[in-house]
């Protein structure tokens, strides 16, 4: 009996992720306008622009191989788990034993390199240059990532994310360590989920395109999956963030039914502070040249290395 | 709540260090400004806790000097000089970025290692201090080495400053007088310097320190 209403709880918070992605980036997008003093387009209009792009017919090139037309699947499938995994309301849920920092960041990095292939599948120029520009950051975002993993992980002795917040929870206290890694993981979110100053989310069709370059010759369902699986990526990011650094609010394995109630209100203020500030910081800079970014993602780098350093310091008392 | 204490302190050193990247990375002329000011402030809440956990009021008068001169006068006046000489467009051609901060990364390294062996006995939060204040006068140095304009060598000169100032109040017992003939100290090599900026100015047109280096023969 304790199994299935484990089961039932594991199985809210994955549905909760799927139903919570495209009500963020309708968030993200209506602060957005608000700050430009526009009136933007309703909370709900990514589920219809999904809804419609799954209505429509899909139109797929002569030469496409069976690689892009599985991809986008594969693609959300992955994004899917890797989100379900990081906490969001409950922390020591039913499958939290697999919810570990590094399979999180292996996850994403196979859902990079499947849109890598596809981006290049067909053979067109824009999806080549896409890929190869999604490739060079990703040559600097991963290794920062991992950085970031160790530095979390050397603190809280652990990969694993339910008992990192666990741990942080237990042990509030300001850290250099983990404010320097606070600092690198929002870098690497920005890159990862191209946002302003790496790459626009807004814009279709610019040179400087890299996320939507791979996809332009989707359409239709395979289109409709993967925007589903970007927005699933950002909302992923926010609760990485919000799960490791802000773990206030969280029920514990186990807990009451009101503890359940209280963790899902926190996480969705948490989610709303999340996107505001995202879009604050996205509406006050300017979008930067492409071959600037590997500087940005290096200091990225470079933070996680600085608060794996540090940490023998804190260790020396 | 005595490890929050220290943890605070510990965070805001390590901040001091984080804008010392941040002033290695900018190369604009204003942005560079704005950190350096931001490196200030941050100098003086590190001060200004340090004199409420140390119980230590003179500490006050030093934060106190740091922001106004440092984080006020300062980075004013040095943003009229540059306005002045007309540089404030100017993007600095530093050599790569990327190489400068992995060096700036094995400085901060080198502290850690040096000040941990060569302080084990001391109290722990002085023991940090100093050594995030080893890495931000390091960081300084680099700063000095590796910008052309000299604009930006005195904000590196200054940042060293700070570091200095951090090493002194995490150590118990700087006396008030020396803090501020260093304050005033400091204050008058901006006077000097920024006669001489322009002076350098009248007689290369330029402010790189590169034609220096010609001048002197020593590069063709």
């Amino acid at each position: 009996m304790a199994l299935i209403g484990e089961l039932i709880m594991q199985g809210a918070q994955m549905l909760l992720v799927l139903a919570a992605a495209p009500l963020l980036l309708g968030f993200t997008r209506k602060v957005k306008a608000w700050l430009l003093r526009r009136k933007g387009p309703p909370l709900v209009q990514p589920y219809r622009d999904l809804l419609r792009l799954i209505r429509k017919e899909t139109v797929l090139a002569e030469n496409a191989s069976w690689l892009f037309r599985s991809a986008p699947y594969l693609i959300f499938a992955a994004t899917w788990v890797a989100a379900a995994l990081v906490p969001t309301f409950a922390t020591g849920l039913q499958f939290s034993w697999t919810a570990d920092l590094i399979v999180i960041t292996a996850l994403l990095g196979s859902v990079r390199f499947f849109l890598a292939l596809a981006g290049m599948d067909v053979g067109t120029s824009f999806g080549g240059i896409g890929s190869s520009r999604e490739m060079m950051f990703a040559s600097l975002a991963e290794p920062a990532m991992i950085m970031i993993v160790f530095t979390v992980a050397l603190t809280a002795g652990t990969t694993q994310l339910s008992e990192v917040a666990d741990f942080v929870f237990a042990h509030a206290s300001l850290r250099v360590s983990l404010a320097l890694a606070l600092v690198a993981l929002i870098i690497v979110a920005l890159a990862e989920n191209t946002r302003i100053p790496v790459d626009n989310p807004a814009t279709h069709l610019e040179l400087t395109m890299v996320h939507e370059a791979m996809l332009l010759e989707y359409s239709g369902r395979h289109l409709a999956v993967i925007e589903f699986a970007a927005a699933l990526k950002l909302l992923l990011y926010v609760s990485l963030i919000a799960c490791i650094f802000t773990p206030w609010g969280l029920a514990q394995a186990g807990g009451t039914p009101a503890a359940y109630a209280m963790g899902f209100i926190t996480y969705l203020g948490k989610l709303a502070i999340g996107g505001f500030l995202l879009v604050l910081f996205e509406t006050s800079i300017a979008k930067m040249r492409v071959f600037r970014v590997p500087e940005f993602l290096g200091a990225a780098l470079m933070l996680g290395l600085l608060g794996t350093l540090l940490l023998f310091v804190s260790r020396s008392f | 709540m005595d490890r929050f204490v220290l943890d605070f302190a510990h965070m805001l050193a390590g901040f001091m260090v984080l804008v010392s990247f941040m002033l290695l990375y900018q190369d604009r002329m204003f942005s560079l400004l704005n950190v350096f000011a931001l490196q200030a402030t941050v100098l003086s809440a590190s001060v200004a806790w340090q004199a409420h956990v140390q119980d230590a009021p003179h500490l006050y008068v030093t934060a106190v000097i740091a922001l106004v001169l440092k984080a006020i006068i300062i980075p004013v006046v040095l943003h009229r000089v540059v306005v002045r000489l007309g540089i404030h467009r100017n993007i600095e051609t530093v050599g790569s970025i990327g190489l400068t901060m992995l060096f700036g990364m094995g400085l901060v390294a080198l502290s850690m290692v040096v000040m941990l062996r060569a302080t084990a006995a001391a109290d722990p939060l002085a023991r940090e201090d100093l050594a995030f204040a080893l890495s931000v006068v390091l960081l300084g140095l680099l700063m000095m080495v590796t910008r052309r304009n000299a604009v930006s060598q005195i904000v590196g000169f200054m940042s060293l400053e700070n570091g200095i100032i951090l090493a002194a109040t995490g150590a118990k017992g700087m006396p008030l007088v020396v803090e501020i003939s260093v304050a005033f100290s400091v204050l008058v090599a901006l006077i000097v310097i920024g006669v001489f900026l322009f002076r350098i100015r009248e007689r290369f047109d330029s402010v790189d320190s590169h034609a220096l280096d010609e001048f002197r023969g020593e590069r063709k």
